[in-house]
This record gives structure tokens, sequence and C-alpha cells, in this order.
């Protein structure tokens, strides 16, 4: 099997305000088309691994490999550009632009990607959009949209260059149980439809038994995976 | 590589978003660059006036001769009084002719000079106004008008009549303000001047000349060159001073010492003349920049406060952008673009503001008995000056705007998104 995404080592400290070894030798992988969920208590690291592994935190050592290439050490703006094209995320807090419409924040990615022209960019957007069923919300500005709705439409911008991997920090953490079994629909779908590999942490029980294998964390170890 | 349509697209959002923000930032470089051009389009408008004041009577290179002592006294020539120390008594200056020698060979060559725009010749006497029983001491010179009028602006000194009919008068005066004044005579009157030598001579008024020194439009007339020449019974070589005028005044010193050197002449140029006047002129200069670079200054501090607060404002928007695969540069261009933004359009509106005030100042009635020709408050529009404000609106938003873009480039995404 190939591994979207592994850890060799992932060590790491809080050095403020005293130091605190957060993660201990952390070695985990996920696989293409993979749908992997993170649980564990508060504290106990997750989230802090899972910026990690986004890329946005470079504060850490071992070895982080992304599709087999080892990306731990690239300069920030590689690891922007790997962000941008190879890894979708979405956060507890819905964090959308709100200034802009729900097609604008579906957009920006890609824009900034450039590798498509605008008209491309905008047919794929609306497409997926459709998928997620909230194609009539595009014209909206952000910050007039419901929760739910919100968090449909972070997926929707993460999924926009096709990327390999979507990462989720507890994307149901925040929303009602209506809501939170439509995102879960809506990443299985994403698995099965698209292949699309899915590391998401979570909260929730009921939500981690669905997905294909759960690591679980305890103390800034892996506890069982 | 930097997409600049998407961030010039994310700035302009931001932008208007905050309209209140963004006009208050823009008016601050506005008024900063208006002041700017408004006051200094006033202030060298005014300097160029009271420059020209003096310039335009003053010329770069003066010629005449000067009554003196002789440097060599004969005893200096014997040479059984050296080695030794000479001591002379009571040296008096032998009587010298006024008249340059050569002078009217000596004009031709000025003329020639590739750095002198032309030199006029002149011929100064004294005399006494004869009008009615009033007699009066003065100066008449003798010009040729025409040489005058086109080197020097002479022309705009003459309030009433033209050169022309002076020109063409043979015995016409362009009598001063002040003496006409004194004698109640006006343009077509006769009057009579006596020369120091007793020749009584009838003059024919044509106009006046006001200078707006009183001191000189006491006394001062102006005759053609032939007329004084006339008037003193001398040929037509006789000429007691000769005005050059230069392309550069700067060559003006370098010009004079060259003159001096080669002909039997004292030549005078004009910044020895007016050496002063040179420390006024740059003073105000300095005076206006002081003024205008504070107030730029402080529309630079409003610009960065703004900015700083916009940041704070959107550290959640900073963060996405991170987070999506934006990189802190270009955040950075985001902040610095719309800093260069409001100071691209608040420059150029202070320069379009500042352009209709001095326009409206070049409106309002300004008399002065020292400057006829003027009649409103005097503005300079020199682009140059359009050409600085919009630099200097650039480069102090661009100041301004960096050290918050540098701010927001360096921003941690994992703490902002993880504060929350």
């Amino acid at each position: 099997m190939e591994h979207v995404l592994k850890t060799h080592k992932v060590n790491k400290h809080f050095r403020k305000p005293v130091d605190f070894h957060v993660l201990k030798d952390i070695d985990i992988s996920v696989q293409k088309g993979e749908f992997v969920s993170i649980m564990g208590k508060s504290g106990c690291g997750k989230s802090t691994l899972l910026y990690i592994l986004s890329t946005m935190d470079t504060d850490y050592e071992g070895d982080l490999y992304l599709n087999g290439e080892n990306i731990s050490g690239l300069p920030a703006e590689r690891l922007a550009f790997i962000r941008n094209k190879h890894i979708g995320f979405v956060f507890q807090f819905h964090y959308l632009l709100g200034e802009f419409t729900v097609l604008e924040n579906v957009m920006l990615p890609a824009q900034k990607l450039g590798e498509r022209t605008h008209d491309e960019i905008v047919a794929r957007a609306m497409e997926i959009l459709e998928m997620l069923h909230i194609a009539h919300l595009a014209p909206k500005l952000a910050r007039r949209i419901s929760g739910g709705e919100k968090q449909r439409v972070a997926i929707a911008r993460a999924l926009i260059n096709d990327p390999d991997i979507l990462m989720g920090d507890e994307p149901t953490g925040n929303l009602d149980s209506h809501n939170s079994a439509n995102v879960l629909q809506i990443f299985k779908r994403l698995k099965k439809e698209k292949g699309l590999s899915l590391l998401i942490v979570t909260h929730d029980e009921d939500f981690a038994r669905q997905t294909d294998r759960t690591i679980h964390m305890e103390d800034g170890k892996i506890a069982q995976q | 590589m930097i997409n600049w349509k998407v961030i010039l697209g994310i700035a302009r959002k931001h932008l208007l978003s905050k309209l209140k923000s963004t006009v208050t930032a823009t008016l601050g470089v506005t008024f900063g660059i208006m002041a700017y051009i408004t006051l200094v389009s006033f202030m060298t408008g005014l300097n160029q006036m009271l420059d020209d004041l003096i310039l335009n009577q003053t010329p770069h290179v003066h010629l005449y001769n000067e009554i003196r002592p002789s440097d060599e006294q004969p005893i200096a020539l014997n040479k059984t009084f050296s080695p030794g120390e000479h001591i002379i008594h009571n040296i008096k200056p032998k009587y010298e002719d006024r008249k340059i020698y050569n002078g009217l060979p000596l004009l031709n060559y000025l003329k020639t000079l590739p750095e002198v725009k032309g030199a006029t010749p002149r011929l100064g006497a004294q005399i006494f106004y004869l009008s009615g029983s009033i007699e009066l001491g003065g100066t008449l010179t003798g010009i040729d008008i025409q040489e005058e009028v086109r080197l020097s602006s002479f022309g705009d000194y003459i309030v009433s009549g033209t050169p022309d009919a002076l020109k063409n008068t043979e015995n016409g005066i362009l009598l001063g303000a002040g003496l006409a004044k004194k004698m109640s005579l006006s343009p077509g009157d006769r009057l009579q001047i006596s020369t120091v030598k007793g020749d009584v001579y009838p003059l024919k008024v044509v106009g006046y000349y006001q200078s707006g020194i009183a001191d000189i439009d006491n006394i001062q007339s102006y005759v053609n060159l032939k007329t004084a020449q006339r008037i003193l019974g001398e040929n037509n070589n006789y000429i007691t001073d000769i005005n050059v005028k230069l392309y550069d005044l700067a060559k003006a010193p370098a010009m004079a010492a060259d003159i001096e050197r080669l002909f039997d002449v004292e030549a005078r140029d004009i910044q020895e003349a007016n050496a002063q006047f040179e420390t006024g002129t740059s003073i105000r200069n300095l005076i206006t920049y002081a003024v205008s670079i504070t107030l730029l200054i402080v529309a630079g501090f409003g610009i960065y406060n703004i900015l700083n607060m916009l940041i704070y404002e959107k550290m959640n928007d900073i963060a996405i952008l991170k987070a999506i695969g934006f990189t802190g540069k270009d955040v950075q261009m985001i902040f610095m673009s719309q800093a260069m933004i409001i100071g691209f359009i608040g420059g150029v509106s202070g320069l379009l503001i500042g352009w209709i005030f001095s326009l409206l100042i070049d409106q309002v009635p300004f008399n002065t008995e020292a400057l006829p020709t003027i009649t409103t408050y005097p503005i300079n529009f020199n682009p140059w000056y359009y050409a600085i404000g919009i630099t200097f609106a650039l480069v102090s938003t661009f100041v301004a705007g960096y050290l918050p873009a540098k701010k927001a480039k360096k921003i941690d995404a994992v703490q902002i998104i993880r504060g929350n």
C-alpha cells in the first residue's frame, strides 16, 4: 500500500513557559484512500500533531513524508506551495474570509495556485459546491450563512485543488448532530467516490467509529493505531 | 511567484470593507500632499517674485570704469629707490574719463561669446530736472531700449507708455514714476534737463518707469543712448557701462574675472553684488520643505496606525490565507499594496486639490507698488513639485506600510487558529 502521509520519530517541545515534551516519537502513516481519525483526551497533543502534519508548524524534530518525499525542513515558500496544492484543511471554527462570497472563498486556493484559468476555477468551484449541495449559497457573503453551511464551504475550499489528503481539526466539534452527520457523510462520500485520503482529529466516538481506522493518543504518545 | 491579481483582489476587498478607515488614511495623505503642493507653489512663486525684483534690475556682469588711485605709483618704477620701503602720503586718483575704453569693440566681442545671452551699452549721467521753478537732481541713463526689453524684464516696469514709444521719439524720456508725481508730469508733457556743465536740453515725456524702489524712482530716468550722447556732447562710442546677461547665472563670477583680466575695465558679477539674496532664497525654501515634510510625516503616521489596526482586525484572515497556501510574502504584499493604493489615491487627489488651490490663490488680487506687473499672488506651477509630491506620497506610505506588513508576514497561523 502507498503512503500518502508518514511520520518518523516526530518529537515536539513547547518551550514556553516551561519545557514540555508534547509529542514523543510519533510514527504514524495514512495510506492512499484511507479515512483515519485521531482520538485522545484534551491536551494529549493530537491537534499539535495535526498542525505539524499540515506543515503549518515547522518547529519539531523528526521526519515528515508526503507522497514519499521528505518535506521536513523545507523552506517556508515550498511548504506554502505544498499546503496549497496537496493538503486540504478544515478547521473546527469554519474559518472563512467573511467579506468574500462563498464562491470567492472556495476559489481562493486555486487562484493562488494559478494552474487553471479563471473560468475553469469558477466551473470547478461550482461543481464542488453542487456536490456538497450548497451551490445556491455561491453568491452570498461568507459571514451571512449558517454554521453548518460554513463548514461545508470550508470543505469545498479544501477540495478545490484536488488535494492528496484532507485534514480536519475537529471539523464537527462545533456543529449540531444533524450537521455533524452531514459532514461525516460528505467525508465518506469523498473517500468512496474520489479515493481521497482523510485524517481527522475528533472527540466524537460515533464519528471515529465510522472511520476506517482510529489512532488513539495518550500523553503525547501513540497508544494504539 | 506572486499572483498579483489575487493579491490585489484581496487588498481591494479589505480596503472597501473598512471604507471609513481607508478614507481617513487616504485623506491624511491627500491633506499632506495638498498642503505641500499649495505651500511650495505659493512660497516658491513669492520667492521667484522677490528674486526677480533684484535679478531683473541687476545685470549678471556689470562693466564700468571706477575712479580710484593707481595701483602702481611712479616711485616703484624708479630702480634707484629699490630695494626699499616706499612711503607716499596723500595719494589722489588722477582724472579719468568715465567712459569705457574701446566700449563698442568690447561690446561686440562680448556678444560673440557662447555663454552670453546679450550685452547692452549704457551711458549714465548726473543731471538736473527742470520743470517750471522746480530743479531736481537725478540721473539720466541712455539705453538701447530694444535690447533691454529683450534681455531683462525692463518692459514690465514701464507702467505708462511703451518701449517703442521711446525708441521712436528721438528726444523722448521715460520718467521715473516718483519724479513724474513730484513734477506732476504726464505722458506728452515736456520738461527740460540741465547737464552738470549747464547745457539745457528739452525732452518729451513718453512714459513712466517704476522699479518699485522709491529711491530709484525719485531720481532715475531713461532716454535713448544716442540722445544721452548728444545731451552730453559726446560721440557715439561713448558708453560708461555695459550690462551682460548670461544664459547661466552661475557662470557670472568666472566671466567677470575673465573680463577684468583681459580688458582695462571693472567687472562686477551679480553674486558679488547681491550675496545676501541667495541666502534668503535658500532659507525660505528650507522652511517650505520643513513644513511640507512635517505634514507628510503626520500623514504617514496616520497610515501606519490604520494599517496596524487593520492587521489586528484581519488576524484570522491572515491565518486562513497562510493555512490555504499563501506565503508570508503574499500576505506582506497584500498589506503593502493596501498602503500603496492609499498612497497613490491620496497622492494623486492631493496633487489635484493642491493644483486647484494654487489656481485659486493665483486669482487672489495682490497689488503692490513695488511690482507694477503683478496683479495677483504669484504661483509657481513647476511640474517638478508635482513629481516630488507624488514620490513623497508613495515613499511615505511605503515606509508606513512596511512595518505592519512585515508583522503580518511573520504572524504564526497556528497560534491564531489554535488560540480560538
